[in-house]
């Protein structure tokens, strides 16, 4: 329910005075948790100058946000440019009319979704990433990310395509077009506003997988964190301060994705896209029966 | 290929620590995570919201940030289980496997939170209101109407985030539990001549496991689906 009011209704002088105990009890049990961490943090001394200090330092903050964030976010777009090209083809190949495109399709898609990205990354940094440093390890992450989010894209794709009311490809067959022109000029213009906030959280997970890329120490944010904190044995805060850089980072991205669903989408639901596993056969429209 | 069958019982055992740590990270997500959203969806304004603001947090955080944070800078603040040191077989679980399991728990559960809220607010609202208006009270209401409503709904959400779940027991393998991806990375190192053969395996195992769960999820799915 969208209203939490319908599930209790306007509370009387009891209710009001147990729910005023609990909010008194929970907030006190959330202050509590947070004087302990704080507590526990200076007891460890890990709120001394000296572990924060790099934090401060403007020759390490540059690092930070250029080799660290610069690099991720470098990383995450070329991925999720991959991913879109990728999603296009395979989405459009699993909407095909002929079975083996369709069948084709589907297994690329699936298998690409079903095997975890460190496997893909680890596979592709040794086969060709090994000899040529950190650039290879930087393009092994890509690759890796592009094919896993793209394989997600593909049935981003094809649930965007599904989603366009049904009358409107009627219409398109109704006045004679046939199927690459129904896709081109009447579905595909409009499953792409459809599908932007998807391809946009989709760019929030690429951002997170890119992080991965310390199985294979690949540059970036977790790099220079590693760095960081092997130089100066300042982990905590040097795990706080990273998290709390991703955190913001996906957080511009999650607003900037809600933005768009509200704008061009409007108030409807997000996209449905299906499970790992389910295998609904492809095909679209009166012209594949 | 060779090299996995000539290595099969280390093959066999990285999978079990997969399994072990899906399962014990799954049950213990889908117990934190019901009770997260039960804060969330509750009368009491001050634990929704700094419910909310965690599961944000931890959402929008990378795994391996929370794992290196669960074993790295844990133990500087006083973080450690070195306590737990079992042995069945030829499998160890000591204080890295648990702070893999926990960093992975304290993760997914947020996931189920917001899978199970959204299985609620997928019940039409019209449920609540005929509730409220036969007159049960706030726990019949959720007892009753809702909740074996909105566990109906959340199934869908919940097998995804437990798929996610399964591929993201490699990540622990990357920090030091001898999981799949670990024993893939040191065999590939070994023999890098095989390293197709060893990919395929690992990862057509990986396709098998996730198919399994998927299977599973779509029975219960079929099985408990409302037809609207």
């Amino acid at each position: 329910m969208s209203a939490p009011a319908v599930l209790f209704d306007a509370p009387g002088p009891k209710t009001v005075a147990r729910h005023r105990l609990y909010t008194i009890l929970a907030g006190i049990a959330l202050v509590g948790i947070l004087a302990f961490v704080i507590w526990r943090l200076y007891d460890r001394d890990q709120l001394e100058y000296a572990k924060w200090e790099p934090f401060l330092t403007p020759r390490y903050i540059t690092a930070l946000l250029v080799d660290g964030v610069l690099v991720t976010l470098q990383m995450a777009f070329s991925a999720v440019l991959g991913a879109v090209v990728f999603g296009l083809v395979f989405g459009a190949g699993k909407l095909s009319d002929r079975a083996v495109v369709r069948w084709f399709s589907w297994a690329v898609v699936e298998f690409f979704r079903a095997v975890p990205v460190l496997l893909l990354m680890i596979f592709i940094f040794f086969s060709y990433g090994i000899d040529r440093g950190s650039s290879g390890a930087y393009w092994s992450v890509v690759i890796a990310l592009t094919l896993y989010n793209g394989a997600v894209l593909a049935e981003v794709f094809r649930a965007g395509v599904l989603a366009v009311p049904t009358g409107q490809a009627e219409a398109a067959y109704a006045i004679g077009m046939r199927k690459t022109q129904v896709m081109n000029i009447v579905l595909l213009p409009q499953a792409v506003k459809i599908m932007l906030p998807a391809i946009i959280s989709q760019c929030v997970v690429a951002l997170k997988d890119t992080s991965l890329g310390y199985a294979v120490a690949a540059p970036g944010l977790t790099a220079v964190g590693r760095l960081i904190y092997q130089g100066f044995g300042n982990q905590v805060p040097t795990v706080i301060v990273l998290a709390a850089l991703y955190i913001a980072i996906n957080l511009v991205l999650t607003a900037l994705a809600t933005w768009v669903q509200r704008r061009f989408v409007g108030e409807k639901e997000p996209l449905e896209v299906s499970l790992v596993g389910k295998t609904d056969a492809g095909g679209l429209g009166p012209g594949t029966r | 290929m060779n090299a996995v069958l000539d290595n099969l019982d280390l093959a066999l055992r990285a999978f079990t620590y997969t399994i072990l740590l899906f399962l014990i990270a799954g049950v213990f997500s889908l117990v934190f995570g019901t009770l997260l959203a039960a804060f969330r969806v509750g009368p009491i304004a001050v634990l929704s919201k700094a419910t909310a603001v965690y599961v944000t947090a931890i959402r929008n955080t990378p795994l391996i940030i929370i794992l290196i944070f669960f074993r790295i800078a844990g133990p500087k603040i006083g973080i450690s289980f070195t306590f737990v040191d079992i042995k069945i077989g030829g499998l160890s679980f000591t204080n890295l496997f648990v702070a893999c399991v926990v960093g992975l728990t304290v993760y997914t559960s947020t996931f189920v939170c917001e899978a199970i809220r959204s299985g609620v607010n997928a019940v039409p609202l019209g449920q609540a209101e005929a509730a409220r208006a036969i007159g049960l009270p706030f726990a019949g209401v959720m007892r009753e109407v809702v909740l074996p409503q909105a566990f109906r709904a959340s199934v869908p959400p919940l097998a995804s985030v437990q798929i996610a779940l399964l591929k993201n027991t490699t990540v622990a393998g990357a920090l030091g539990v001898f999981e799949a991806f670990a024993r893939m990375k040191s065999l590939i190192n070994d023999d890098v001549t095989q390293r197709v053969g060893i990919f395929l395996t690992f990862a057509l195992t990986f396709v098998v496991l996730v198919e399994i769960v998927s299977f599973g999820a779509n029975r219960l799915e079929r099985r408990y689906r409302v037809a609207r």
